[in-house]
């Protein structure tokens, strides 16, 4: 192919669907090749677990400019939720079929738990809406401890394993997708307005009730989506599985990939994933690591790897180009 | 003419602090309200409580004949009064584009699941903001800088981006607040002759806080005058200019005002 044709075909607008599929088929029949063993699909799972958590809350803690200690509650919504569908309700039914309804009923229930946190920020914002997502995750922590239906603190045993490589990519896939196009969109827009100026943001007609409501019950949903997966991930979850250590460890994947970026959440989620995998013969030691590495971060870089940007294959593109001329009839002063 | 924007006995209080009080005043469709005052008086805090920022404490605000009293500010923005603000407040981090895009965008339908599926009813809207809001920019000189961050453009263009963005929600009423702030005579003369410009253009009601003497009587068709959030004079320039009352508001003793 000549260098016309290339430049033509990856500037196509089929290039990202055709990438996308053919992804979403290789992550299918890779367990079956024999060329990734367990622990490998296991990494590359957590990874896309993580991402969808990591861009999750980056849509409120970075695009938004609010500090949420609370994912992990909305995780734990979604785990548990989806495990009860697989485990209690309908364990008979065939995982094809019971699966992606166990992961979008998780995402449900906690995108509805969202709507509570949405609603008291819109009074309460910086600290004080910090404590109160982390007021949320402690009662969704004990609340799930006193249930003796899930087990109670010892949790729910027993999930069958229906996470597959395949079915993360296609999560992972859809979040990424349903965020950026949020994100550049109106109500992205309109979020990132709140960030930099709330007040300012009203006087130009942008409901920040709803702007807010948009960003807290998108992002717990898909923090319920990937809890889903985590559960039928790991085949086991008890509650303290969804500490505020839950919500920091993607804190940091946040704030190390960068904030508002949806290359940096990518990043993030998977260098983190990546790096505590790999220090792993570190012991104890990587406890260290990888806060300095944030520390330093923090020192040099304070939005992030990725902070603000994006690669430009991430953004939608622009099919239209804005009309440039300038009008005849604009009489033209100027402000010096 | 009727009236575009009406106060009844607006009275605002901070605690013990009396910032408004029993203010009546009435801006006519089409006109150049100038609103003076010493500092202090409480010219600001009558802008938040007509764009909804506080709540009014007694009394009620009409706009357009209707009352807009207790609305959410997005709300009464959205019904066609914009403004600006004192100190500047861009979206700083964001593009100039953005800037403009996020007022304009408050005017279209678009459901978030739309927004969330890149349907084609939010392409379409995604392609009326863009056009929409780089011909506003076009029109006022700021197209070379529309992937600029807003707060990288030099303080002038700020001031202008602001008026575009507030122009950009398609207002009927254009509250200014002290547009002429950190301008030498010159320049103010020159936004003198942009702002009847914009006013004749787009057909607006404007009302503007201003502390430049000089352009509020060339530019303003009346002028209202707060000292203490009472208000204590009002009419034609001139006959402010020589009204005894603002002459002691302003001087304290005798004077003439330039």
């Amino acid at each position: 192919m000549n260098m016309i044709g290339m430049t033509a075909w990856t500037k196509s607008r089929y290039l990202p669907p055709v990438l996308l599929v053919a992804g979403l088929i290789v992550t299918a029949i890779l367990p079956d090749t024999g060329l990734v063993n367990d622990y490998l699909q296991f990494v590359i799972v957590s990874v896309a677990i993580n991402a969808i958590l990591c861009v999750s809350l980056n849509l409120v803690n970075g695009w938004m400019g609010e500090f949420s200690v609370g994912h992990a509650g909305f995780m734990a919504l979604g785990a548990y939720a989806s495990a009860i569908l697989t485990v209690k309700l309908f364990p008979a039914a065939p995982p094809a079929l019971l699966f992606p309804v166990a992961v979008l009923i998780g995402g449900c229930v906690a995108g509805l738990a969202g709507i509570p946190v949405g609603i008291l920020s819109f009074k309460t914002r910086g600290d004080y809406l910090a404590i109160i997502t982390l007021a949320f995750l402690m009662i969704v922590k004990s609340g799930l401890e006193n249930i003796p239906y899930t087990g109670g603190p010892r949790g729910l045993l027993g999930i069958p394993r229906l996470t597959t490589v395949a079915w993360a990519y296609f999560w992972c896939v859809v979040t990424f997708w349903v965020i950026r196009n949020l994100v550049y969109s109106k109500y992205g827009r309109g979020i990132a307005a709140i960030r930099e100026d709330e007040v300012a943001a009203e006087a130009m007609g942008v409901n920040t009730r709803t702007a807010k409501l948009v960003a807290f019950v998108t992002s717990s949903f898909f923090a319920g989506v990937a809890g889903a997966l985590f559960a039928h991930q790991l085949q086991f979850i008890n509650p303290s599985a969804f500490d505020i250590l839950k919500s920091t460890e993607i804190l940091v994947m946040v704030y190390l990939g960068g904030v508002a970026s949806l290359g940096g959440s990518l990043l993030g989620a998977g260098g983190v994933t990546i790096l505590t995998q790999c220090l792993q013969p570190l012991g104890t030691w990587r406890m260290v690591v990888l806060p300095a590495l944030l520390v330093l971060l923090m020192l040099f870089r304070p939005g992030g790897i990725m902070g603000y940007r994006d690669w430009n294959w991430l953004k939608p593109r622009i099919s239209f180009r804005p009309r440039l001329e300038v009008k005849a009839d604009a009489k033209q002063e100027t402000i010096p | 003419m009727s009236a575009l924007l009406e106060t009844c006995h607006l009275t605002r209080e901070f605690g013990g602090l009396r910032a408004i009080g029993d203010l009546s005043i009435a801006v006519k469709r089409g006109e150049i309200l100038g609103i003076i005052g010493p500092n202090g008086a409480g010219k600001t805090t009558l802008f938040n409580l007509l764009t909804g920022i506080y709540p009014p404490s007694y009394g009620d605000i009409l706009f357009d004949g209707r009352s807009i009293t207790g609305l959410q500010p997005s709300r009464i923005a959205r019904l066609g009064m914009a403004r600006t603000f004192q100190n500047i407040r861009l979206f700083r981090q964001l593009s100039v584009l953005e800037n403009v895009r996020i007022a304009y965008d408050s005017g279209l339908a678009c459901s978030p699941l739309d927004a969330m599926l890149r349907s084609p009813w939010a392409l379409l809207r995604e392609r009326e903001s863009v056009e929409a809001s780089m011909e506003l920019l076009e029109m006022f000189q700021l197209g070379s800088h529309v992937e600029d961050r807003a707060g990288d453009l030099s303080y002038g263009a700020q001031r202008r981006l602001e008026i575009v963005r507030a122009l950009a929600l398609k207002p009927t009423l254009l509250l200014l607040d002290e547009p002429a702030a950190g301008m030498n005579p010159s320049e103010a003369m020159q936004l003198t002759d942009f702002l009847r410009w914009v006013h004749d253009k787009f057909s607006l009601t404007i009302v503007l806080i201003e502390h430049h003497m000089q352009m509020v009587m060339a530019l303003c068709d009346r002028i209202e005058v707060i000292e203490f959030g009472v208000r204590i004079a009002g009419g034609k320039p001139e006959d402010v200019k020589a009204d005894p009352r603002v002459i002691e508001a302003y001087l304290g003793t005798e004077g003439e005002l330039p």
